[in-house]
């Protein structure tokens, strides 16, 4: 769901249709019938936006025709936990939670605790908003719980509670899916997930792009959580990444807000003391995150070296604070209103690739400087003289007072380095051929930067310059390219102990100053001083999960939280799905997989008192990484917008909300400004004016924005124009001629797209209503081979307030026949 | 290097019923020559038709045509390599042909027979001027004699020989066309080229050629059935309509006032050498119509099961 | 040590292949196709086909339209309605190719030479004897060969990767394909794994239209060295449906021609001698 997998995901995309020979069955919902419905066994068409419904009908039936899998959810997830009694749910407040602060447009989380405790997230926004510090639980089994799932505030209970109005019927009525198909995805989940077989869910930016995009995910686990498919073989909740190397630059951390290995970067609300600041953020006890002051330490070491040292608290004070939210669309406001100057743009096209595209330029426009780096000179980098505001006119290329520095990168074949693909998997590729002219590396261009930089800064003597100087900046240098050692850089990353030998785990890093890594998940990626990336022993020549081709985080793991494959016993579920469990005569965990485990922790443990981090949690504790070690049915911290996912209407949408009163997601995040003007949704006057639901999505045929296939020849030849999809039905109603030409409009923008009319492209029947969807690929520009008008052109920014991502896969929009005006009205 | 647009564009996506197709799109390709080769077919079959007249007039002792038949038959034979060449755009591409002798392929023999044909004729002409001995320009004479009944008609096999429905469709009848087209057409050109008390054998091959030429197109047109339809519509349409018009009109010219009006004979000449090359153009086009539109080939493979108006079916 | 010619083996034998070495062909099984696209580009970029540019067609996501000289594997998108349930729609995908013909047109009308039957049992044009008089174009059963009209006119297909299967590799088009929906091998091999492939798919309710195509030595050309595992009629996917290639067509042709060049001799002759009498 919410992802076109063969599209998007090919190459992975084998795997499926190997399982599909050996009987397994694929189901996609997804509103249009792509390449990946073309294989499915069963295509589900689904209105953009409503997928909470449609899983919550999951959930709904799961509990009511009683088909979870019990000695699973009662052992391994918190339903058994008791809720505090100051909760209150959505079927109590129309559409909100307790804790709504209407001013903040926040929710005060306090209310959503377990009853004994407030606890904290594995992940997400593990400190903030954070709730009143009246205790951590830690010990063993959360305080209070119901083995019997009868305590009204259990979570089970909850649960049920807030799905009870999740119907077969509602989800015909609220997300156009036709009762008898959803009944037979129902039935097909629930008969493959049992003891005996799994069930798996993958979804991609399907699910992201939206103001709810989290709890979509978030309703997919409970799902898993409740059917059992979790830390299983054929399990698991999905999530395809994006570029090639996007997992891995997650890792390492690209946000503003993260540090490599998923730790917090301190906010200025935090303790400057370390010590403190681990405690806050990792709790005292209770699964990994106890131990994240030696993940911390070890990163500041790496960072710092010798220079970070106890009295400094390894250089924890050189690290930026957090002020609030810096992420993409912030920015780019900031720029629009002129208090950010100066952009440096690696490898991403935002003049194309990100929602509401004119402000984008108009954000780049007022800037004093922008750098940069690309394979080609990409529309981010042309936008003053290249743009549709130039093109009509608006614009005038002497006008446009930013200085653009455009410097070419070496793409992927020109240098070595691993790929983190979707899989945790490190995979090392090695250089092919030498980049062309001057273009360069990106670690060349950023140790090179460092370096000049550093050199400027050498005779500083502020202590805000500090953090630069006493960086290690070392790295062996290519005799020829000058290129520093990507291998070298690895080497860091993995991590050394106190002799300077190459480290084989996390578990070996120490909080004292003693060891260093780079990134703690990825510690042991070069153990032994093997480059454990570059393995590539056939498959054939190894077992089934093949661990020795690359090496996957953390250490070398292939199916996280693999101890919940075994029952609390530590024996297998079943013969079948055998996998990774307890053998009582070698006093350890075994199986094919590395153990998601301490190896050698009895399935009967019980924590004594005082235990702390994976310690403080029994042997029947699956998941590690939660303070409780069990897996969250009730999220009481870690999102912004609810414990439960809850149905919420797009920030645009045709329809309202027919499970509650509140429309759309009240913690979403919105921008209300003249340069951001919203389509009036339905229920609010002019909403007619925008009466088509409009979403965006790749083609196997383009990449993202454009900068890596717009450009080939080959790859424009294959999908060489800007297009829109239709119904037939929408094309005989607005008079869209197959081939020829379609304007969009939306408040923000006009573009306009050829026509091609498709069966594929579903009219949605919601109880009476009959809803008609425009598609649209994102892929366009003016620069390159194959042009055409950006679909980002016509989105608003409105936020998943979570992780800031935009929604730009459901959205209102008018389409007419015909070419847009050439000259844009100002 | 942009490519022609499919007209599928601007089809409606789903159109049903059969044949079935995709997006309308032709199966097999369009031919890749230019227009100087149903100017050949013409030019070829013409003076295979004359060289014919040549050597059997110089057996029935009629000198004098048979030596004005050669001439014209040299001229046709100077002409058609000409053709040729501009149709593969280099004088070496011709020599390539006769690179190997490809029995399997019709256009082997036939450049082989052209080019027999044309020295032949070329080395007979030179013999007569040269005043070399009768049997020597007899022998030449017939050697482009047998190979011009040949040289009128392989382009039919040629034709025929492909998997274009139209010209693959009416094979075995589309050859007595080409050498009923001939015979009108040589005598057409010795109507026009010699006086009208000589033409009496002219006048008759126009006739007869004419004959052979409109019945074998009928039968063929009916043996076709719903394939025939290019030779209907279309281009290739108009050009079976002239082409019909003047052969006749030519021979009923010819038939009638061709032997008292030296005008008459070359109107009528003219007009069925006209309508000779119009039987060209139009079988020419006619191929072009019939693999554009894949429907002629689905239904010459699918026989009447896939008739249209059967099935609800579908879709592409 | 596959497709032994029919028995009816015509008159002149030239390059027919025969047997030898070990037949090598493709298995493309449509069920499975992705309609990714790879080959097509993995096969340009590996033969250094020239681009073109066929802009938006509006037929699905098919914009190259057809196989050609300059689209030697070529991806067809066939968006037809579920004949199985009849509601909603199903979307057909198969990479087309030359078809490396037992009894093969193109080689068979080429005057030159130019298009020889490798030692793989593959069919191969080479570009530097064809002198571009597009008989192959006209003759190929299955529209595969075409000239490439800039600079000269000669005509491109498929080459089975002759340059890559002379050094052991197999083609570029098979090793991209993701889904092994393009399958390289010994076509006797090959034809075994479609058979079992295509019970397999017909057990599909949506397949049940499932079938191979040009599998069969006695099919209208002697089967293909590149055949296919198609999911509805061939026409929809822009193949022909009951392709045909006889040589043996042609001595009827020929005895045909003769029959009409007598004519033409005697009608000559007949108008000659009335005039004695
Ligand atoms: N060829 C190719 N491959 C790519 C990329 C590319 O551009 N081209 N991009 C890469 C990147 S960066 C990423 S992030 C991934 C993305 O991979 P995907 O997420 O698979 O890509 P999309 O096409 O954006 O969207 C997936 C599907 O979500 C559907 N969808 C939209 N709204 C909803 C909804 O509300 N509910 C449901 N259930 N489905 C919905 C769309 O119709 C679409 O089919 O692909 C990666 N792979
Ligand atoms: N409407 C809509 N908008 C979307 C999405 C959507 O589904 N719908 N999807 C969103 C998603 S998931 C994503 S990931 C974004 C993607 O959007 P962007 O990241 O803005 O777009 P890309 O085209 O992937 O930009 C990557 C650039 O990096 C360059 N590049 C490649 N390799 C290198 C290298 O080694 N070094 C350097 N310096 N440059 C390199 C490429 O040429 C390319 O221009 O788009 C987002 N925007
Ligand atoms: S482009 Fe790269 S990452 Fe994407 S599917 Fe192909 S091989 Fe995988
Ligand atoms: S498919 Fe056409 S080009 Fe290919 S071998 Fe057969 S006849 Fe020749
Ligand atoms: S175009 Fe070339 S390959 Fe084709 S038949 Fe003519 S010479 Fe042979
Ligand atoms: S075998 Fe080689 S030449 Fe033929 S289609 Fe595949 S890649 Fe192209
Ligand atoms: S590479 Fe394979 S899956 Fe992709 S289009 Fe070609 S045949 Fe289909
Ligand atoms: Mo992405």
């Amino acid at each position: 769901m919410g992802s076109n997998m063969a599209e998007c995901h090919p190459v992975a995309f084998q795997w499926i249709v190997e399982a599909q020979r050996k009987g397994g069955k694929l189901i996609h919902v997804d509103p249009r019938f792509t390449r990946t419905s073309a294989m499915a066994n069963l295509h589900v068409p689904i209105r953009a936006g409503s997928d909470i419904a449609f899983l919550g009908g999951l959930v709904h039936y799961i509990l009511e025709q009683e088909r979870y899998f019990r000695d699973y959810m009662v052992a391994y997830t918190n339903a058994t936990t008791i809720i505090d009694e100051r909760f209150l749910d959505t079927e109590d407040l129309d559409g909100f939670f307790s804790g709504w602060n209407e001013e903040s447009g926040t929710y005060d989380t306090s209310s959503w605790q377990y009853e004994g405790g407030v606890i904290h997230a594995s992940a997400g926004e593990r400190g903030a908003p954070r709730p009143p510090a009246d205790g951590i639980i830690i010990e063993g089994a959360p305080p209070h719980s119901d083995p019997t799932l009868e305590h009204p505030r259990c979570v089970f209970q909850l649960l049920r509670r807030h799905y009870s109005r999740y119907t077969p019927e509602m989800v015909e009525r609220v997300c156009g899916v036709p009762q008898h198909k959803f009944l037979e995805v129902a039935e097909t989940i629930c008969d493959n997930s049992n003891r005996e077989r799994t069930t798996a869910f993958v979804y991609a930016v399907g699910w992201t792009q939206h103001t709810v995009g989290v709890q979509f995910i978030r309703t997919s686990a409970i799902i898993q959580l409740l059917l059992g498919n979790m830390g299983r073989t054929g399990g698991g909740v999905m999530a395809l990444r994006g570029h090639a190397n996007i997992q891995g630059a997650t890792d390492i951390a690209t946000l503003f807000d993260v540090l490599p290995g998923y730790i917090q970067v301190p906010s200025v609300k935090d303790s400057s003391n370390l010590k403190q600041f681990c405690l806050d953020q990792g709790g005292a006890a209770g699964g990994y995150w106890g131990n994240l002051e030696a993940y911390l330490v070890s990163l500041l070491k790496a960072y710092w070296g010798d220079r970070a040292t106890p009295d400094n608290q390894f250089g924890f004070d050189y690290l930026h604070r957090v002020t609030g939210d810096h992420s993409t669309y912030q920015s780019t406001l900031g720029m629009v209103d002129g208090w950010v100057k100066g952009f440096v743009v690696l490898g991403e096209n935002p003049a194309v690739g990100s929602a509401h595209g004119g402000l984008h330029r108009k954000a780049l426009r007022r800037l004093d400087w922008l750098v940069v780096r690309d394979l080609y000179e990409i529309e981010t980098a042309s936008f003053w003289y290249d743009s549709p505001e130039t093109q009509s006119g608006e614009i005038r290329a002497e006008d446009v007072g930013t200085e653009v520095f455009f410097l070419p990168a070496a793409a992927n074949a020109e240098k070595n380095g691993s790929f983190t693909n979707t899989q945790r998997l490190l995979q090392w590729h090695e250089q092919a051929v030498e980049p062309r002219g001057d273009c360069r590396s990106d670690l060349w261009f950023t140790y090179y930067l460092g370096a000049k930089i550093r050199e400027k800064l050498a005779a500083s003597t502020e202590a805000r310059d500090r953090a630069l100087l006493d960086l290690t900046w070392d790295y062996p240098l290519d005799p020829k390219s000058g290129d520093p050692s990507a291998e070298e850089v690895l080497r860091e990353i993995s991590g050394r102990g106190p002799d300077g030998q190459l480290l084989a785990s996390f578990g070996a890093l120490r909080a004292d100053g003693s060891t260093s890594s780079g990134c703690w998940i990825y510690c042991g990626a070069f153990a032994g001083g093997q480059n454990l990336t570059n393995r590539k022993r056939p498959g054939q020549e190894q077992s089934w999960v093949a661990p020795e081709w690359g090496w996957a985080w953390p250490l070398n793991r292939r199916v996280l939280y693999n101890r919940a494959s075994a029952d609390p016993e530590g024996k297998p579920w079943s013969e079948r799905k055998r996998f990774v469990y307890w053998d009582e005569a070698q006093g350890k965990w075994v199986g094919p997989d590395v153990p998601d485990f301490p190896g050698d922790r009895r399935p009967d443990y019980q924590p004594p008192p005082g235990a702390t981090a994976e310690n403080a949690l029994s042997g029947d504790r699956p998941f590690i990484m939660q303070a409780d070690g069990v897996g969250w049915l009730f999220a009481p911290s870690g999102v912004v917008d609810g414990p439960f996912p809850t149905h919420y209407e797009p920030q645009e949408s045709p329809v309202r909300n027919l499970l509650y009163e509140q429309e759309r997601n009240p913690a979403r995040q919105v921008f209300r400004r003249r340069d951001n003007p919203y389509n009036p949704t339905a229920g609010e006057p002019g909403s007619e004016r925008f009466p088509f639901v409009m979403s965006t999505y790749r083609l196997t045929e383009h990449h993202t924005a454009g900068g890596m296939t717009r450009f080939l020849s080959r790859l424009s030849q294959l999908q060489p124009e800007m297009f829109c999809e239709v119904s037939p039905e929408l094309a005989q109603e607005r008079g869209l001629r197959p081939g020829g030409w379609a304007t969009i409009s939306t408040e923000r923008s006009v573009i306009e797209a050829r026509v091609l009319v498709t069966a594929r492209l579903p009219v949605l029947r919601l109880g009476d209503r009959v809803v008609h969807q425009v598609g649209l690929p994102y892929h366009w520009g003016s620069r390159g081979l194959s042009t055409g008008d950006s679909a980002n052109d016509l989105f608003p920014l409105v936020l998943d307030h979570n992780v800031h991502i935009q929604e730009t896969k459901a959205a209102t929009c008018d389409i007419q026949p015909g070419r847009r005006p050439r000259v844009a009205s100002r | 290097m942009k490519a022609e647009r499919p007209s599928g564009g601007e089809r409606q996506m789903v159109p049903s019923g059969k044949p079935r197709s995709y997006y309308g799109l032709p199966i097999v390709k369009r031919p890749a020559w230019t227009w100087e080769v149903p100017w050949y077919l013409f030019t070829g079959g013409t003076a295979g038709g004359l060289a014919a007249v040549s050597i059997l007039a110089r057996w029935t002792g009629e000198a004098k045509l048979g030596r004005r038949a050669r001439r014209l038959a040299l001229a046709g034979a100077v002409i058609s390599p000409v053709l040729l060449i501009s149709d593969l755009g280099r004088p070496e591409r011709f020599l390539n042909m006769l690179r190997v002798f490809r029995p399997t392929s019709p256009m082997s023999l036939g450049s082989w027979t052209l080019a027999g044909f044309g020295s032949s004729l070329g080395a007979a002409e030179m013999a007569d001027i040269v005043g070399l001995p009768n049997v020597v320009v007899g022998t030449l004479e017939g050697t482009a004699g047998i190979l011009g009944p040949i040289l009128a008609n392989y382009t039919a096999v040629l034709l025929g020989d492909t998997a274009n429905p139209i010209w693959r469709g009416g094979r075995t009848i589309l050859p007595f066309v080409f050498s009923g087209s001939s015979m009108a057409a040589a005598g057409a050109s010795l109507c026009v080229a010699g006086p009208t008390d000589e033409g009496v054998a002219a006048r008759r091959m126009v006739v007869l050629g004419t004959i052979i030429e409109q019945a074998s197109f009928l039968l063929m047109e009916q043996r076709l059935g719903p394939l025939a339809e290019p030779y209907h519509d279309g281009a290739a349409g108009r050009l079976v309509k002239l082409h019909r018009a003047s052969s006749l009109a030519g021979a009923t010219l010819i038939s009638t006032l061709g032997g008292r009006s030296r005008k008459a004979a070359i109107l009528g000449g003219a007009l069925t050498l006209a309508g000779s090359a119009a039987l060209r153009q139009c079988v020419y086009r006619a191929g072009f119509q019939s693999a554009a539109d894949p429907r002629y080939l689905v239904d010459s493979q699918r026989g009447a099961a896939t008739d249209p108006g059967d099935g609800n079916g579908s879709v592409t | 040590m596959t497709a032994a010619p029919t028995a009816r083996r015509p008159a002149v034998s030239l390059p027919m292949w025969q047997g030898g070495g070990t037949r090598m062909g493709f298995f493309t099984d449509s069920s499975i196709c992705i309609g990714c696209k790879a080959c097509e580009v993995a096969c340009k970029e590996w033969n250094g086909v020239p681009d073109i540019d066929t802009g938006f067609t509006g037929n699905s996501y098919d914009n190259t339209s057809s196989v050609g000289a300059n689209s030697w594997r070529h991806v067809a998108f066939v968006e037809r309605q579920r004949p199985d349930t009849g509601d909603g729609v199903q979307w057909l995908m198969n990479s087309d190719v030359c078809k490396h013909c037992t009894r093969a047109a193109c080689l068979d009308v080429c005057p030159t030479g130019a298009i020889f039957r490798s030692e793989f049992g593959t069919v191969v044009v080479q570009d530097d004897i064809c002198n571009g008089c597009g008989y192959c174009v006209v003759a190929c059963p299955f529209g595969v060969l075409e000239r490439r009209e800039a600079p000269d006119g000669r005509a491109f297909k498929c080459t089975l990767c002759y340059d890559r299967l002379q050094v052991g590799d197999e083609p570029a088009c098979a090793k991209a394909c993701p889904t092994q929906s393009i399958q390289f091998g010994p076509l006797e091999e090959l034809r075994e794994r479609a058979e079992k492939r295509l019970e397999e798919v017909k057990q599909e309710p949506r397949y049940a239209g499932a079938r191979l195509y040009g599998d069969s030595k006695d099919d209208g050309v002697g089967g293909f060295g590149a055949f296919f595992l198609l999911l509805d009629d061939p026409e929809v996917y822009g193949l022909p449906p009951k392709p045909v290639y006889r040589r043996t067509d042609l001595a009827l042709l020929w005895g045909a021609a003769s029959v009409a060049a007598s004519v033409l001799t005697l009608g000559v002759l007949g108008s000659l001698s009335w005039r004695r009498r």
